[in-house]
């Protein structure tokens, strides 16, 4: 990878453990994730790998560990204060908002860009009407730019599981993050889809210099995209380092054949 | 034979032969009708924003009725004591979000359901503390809402207008607009359809559910007062008026319990359907119809449409 990631930490997490009932879901988990870079996080089915995205932005609070962000340290975090705060996320399992259509799905990316009040809202005159035209131009740039132009006015509930991905990341985008969380943004895709689900993430990060972390079974992907990789096995990491390095790891290897095995 | 004519024929005769009396059933029907839409519309958008089946929608509009005709009764003018009774139902809102809501989010909708109730019986306790219990006239005239009727002389005959009922049906239809353009045009209809949508999803970008169900119920709280200074106005404010309340079950069932247009349509359907039946039909079987022909109607709805006529069909992922 060309763009390496040299920059400081934009955020950690030390020593995470969640449990939910007999179930350890993550134990002891520390990793980083350095302002700029694509940070992978792999490992078999059922490993906590979501668990530690729904640690991140706040869905879930850890028994135990810390998250540090932009420097500030944090025993849970709240999904309100991640999403004000630049971390903005996708689901692996698609949620969208299903009557909206792409448009509105995007603009909802902005609300809290949006700062008139209820009453001029209401009037949909001067400074609100103002508003939402300067926040519908973000987003058509959006629309452009994940080439999603012909399905702006359809209803996302229609929409084929490979569109719904993308105008998920769409949303994601639209409220301008700093730490962009893609829970297998590319399952269900055909291999077209894949290439240009692949060259978007590339484009935000090499263009807007956003800060990605990344879960993704496809070891291609991974090793093309990212920078760095955390590799998850029954909650715990088992290696952490760059996607070449990790995928001669013998532990790493051990935990994928176990589970094909 | 007779039967058959008694039901298929005579009424349609009876129609025809005194146009003015249909046209004044029909009158009548609608702006039942109209009350009952926006009831249900408070239960619509609670449903769909918070998931939750609010049971105490009725007994709310007896609530708001009541502090209204309480607060002038101790001395307050009509209008500042109704827009005391709307920070009051602000205050409700905001306590059923901090004490009801949030301690029971991610509990079973049962659970939920089950909170309405207790909630329920909270609000006619609480009301028959500061209240009393006896049944109280609506301060129609201090509200500067027109009293009186007009008769209309059309179709060789004559039909009465009262003006309260056309006060009703225009506030009513007023406020279902209002709410319909809300939920669909600004920025806060987009937040609340997108909760109703998905929770996590709106957490996500950074709506705040609490401050949604602040508003929903606050919203809940406006119809069920416009609700209850109208039905008021037109009998008399008691618990009695939960009864019209619950005829917002009917009306949910048919329209689907997920849709505005439904609530609205189906608020219309029953309103003049059992006006009309009562009149018609309600003599063949002994009158007192109207107590009961909207839970048939829901019922056969139901057992043709499960999700109404306009809900969503919910396919679940498994
Ligand atoms: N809300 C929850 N309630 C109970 N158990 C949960 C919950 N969320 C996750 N788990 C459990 O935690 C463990 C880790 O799940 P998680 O979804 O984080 O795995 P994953 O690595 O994302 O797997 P996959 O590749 O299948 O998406 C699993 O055993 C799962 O059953
Ligand atoms: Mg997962």
């Amino acid at each position: 990878m060309t763009n390496a990631a040299a920059g400081e930490t934009l955020l950690a997490v030390e020593e995470i453990c969640l449990r939910f009932g007999g179930v350890q879901a993550l134990s002891e988990v520390s990793f980083d994730i350095k302002r700029g870079e694509i940070r992978a996080i792999i490992g078999p089915n059922g490993a906590g790998k979501t668990s530690m995205l729904n640690v991140i932005n706040g869905f879930y609070r850890p028994n135990r560990g810390v998250i540090r962000f932009r420097g500030q340290s944090f025993t849970r975090m709240r999904p309100g204060f991640a999403a004000r705060n630049g971390i903005a996320r996708t689901f692996q399992n698609v949620a969208l908002f299903r009557g909206m259509t792409t448009l509105d799905n995007l603009m909802t990316g902005r609300t809290l860009k949006m700062k008139r009040g209820f009453f001029w809202q209401l009037l949909r005159y001067g400074p609100a009407m103002d508003e939402e035209i300067e926040h519908r131009r973000a987003v058509e740039e959006i629309i452009d730019f994940l080439e999603i132009e012909a399905i702006r006015r359809v209803p996302v509930g229609r929409l084929p599981y490979g569109l719904q991905k993308r105008v998920e990341l769409g949303r994601a985008l639209a409220t301008e993050p700093e730490l962009l969380l893609l829970d297998e943004p590319m399952t269900g895709m055909n291999l077209e889809e894949k290439e240009d689900m692949c060259r978007f993430i590339l484009e935000v990060n090499a263009q807007f210099g956003m800060t990605i972390a990344l879960i993704e079974h496809d070891m291609g992907v991974v090793m093309d995209l990212s920078n760095r990789v955390v590799v998850l096995d029954y909650g715990r990491k088992i290696a952490d380092d760059a996607p070449a390095v990790v995928k001669q790891d013998p532990a790493v290897i051990a935990a994928y054949l176990g589970v094909a095995g | 034979m007779d039967l058959l004519y008694l039901i298929f024929v005579d009424p349609f005769v009876q129609m025809g032969q005194a146009p003015d009396l249909l046209v004044q059933t029909l009158w009548d029907g609608l702006v039942s009708g109209v009350l009952y839409a926006l009831i249900a519309l408070g239960f619509v958008l609670i449903y769909k924003a918070s998931g939750v089946f609010n049971f105490a929608q009725g007994i709310m509009v007896v609530f708001a009725a009541l502090t209204l005709v309480g607060l002038y009764a101790a001395g307050i003018p009509a209008l500042p004591a109704l827009a005391l009774t709307v920070v009051i139902m602000l205050a409700l809102a905001v306590a059923i979000e901090r004490l009801v809501l949030r301690p029971l989010l991610n509990r079973p909708d049962i659970v939920l359901f089950m909170a309405t109730f207790g909630l329920t019986y909270f609000l006619i306790g609480f009301g028959q503390l500061l209240f009393g219990g006896e049944t109280k006239q609506m301060i129609t005239r201090q509200l500067h809402l027109p009293q009186g009727a007009i008769d209309l002389h059309i179709l060789d005959g004559l039909v009465t207008l009262q003006k309260i009922d056309i006060a009703a049906a225009v506030i009513a239809s007023v406020m279902v607009a209002s709410l319909a353009f809300v939920f669909q045009y600004t920025r806060i209809g987009r937040a609340l359809r997108a909760v109703a949508d998905s929770h996590r999803a709106a957490l996500s970008v950074g709506i705040s559910l609490n401050q949604i169900w602040v508003i929903v119920w606050f919203a809940a709280g406006v119809v069920a007062l416009a609700t209850g200074i109208m039905w008021g106005a037109r009998s008399e404010v008691s618990f009695a008026l939960e009864v019209v309340a619950l005829k917002a079950l009917p009306v949910l069932i048919l329209g689907g319990f997920t849709s505005i247009p439904g609530a609205i349509v189906g608020g219309l359907i029953i309103g003049l359907s059992e006006k009309l039946f009562e009149l018609y039909w309600g003599p063949l079987i002994g009158g007192g119809t109207e107590a009961w022909f909207a839970y048939v109607v829901a019922l056969i709805v139901l057992l043709f449409r499960p999700h109404g006529l306009f809900g969503e069909v919910i396919i679940e992922r498994i």
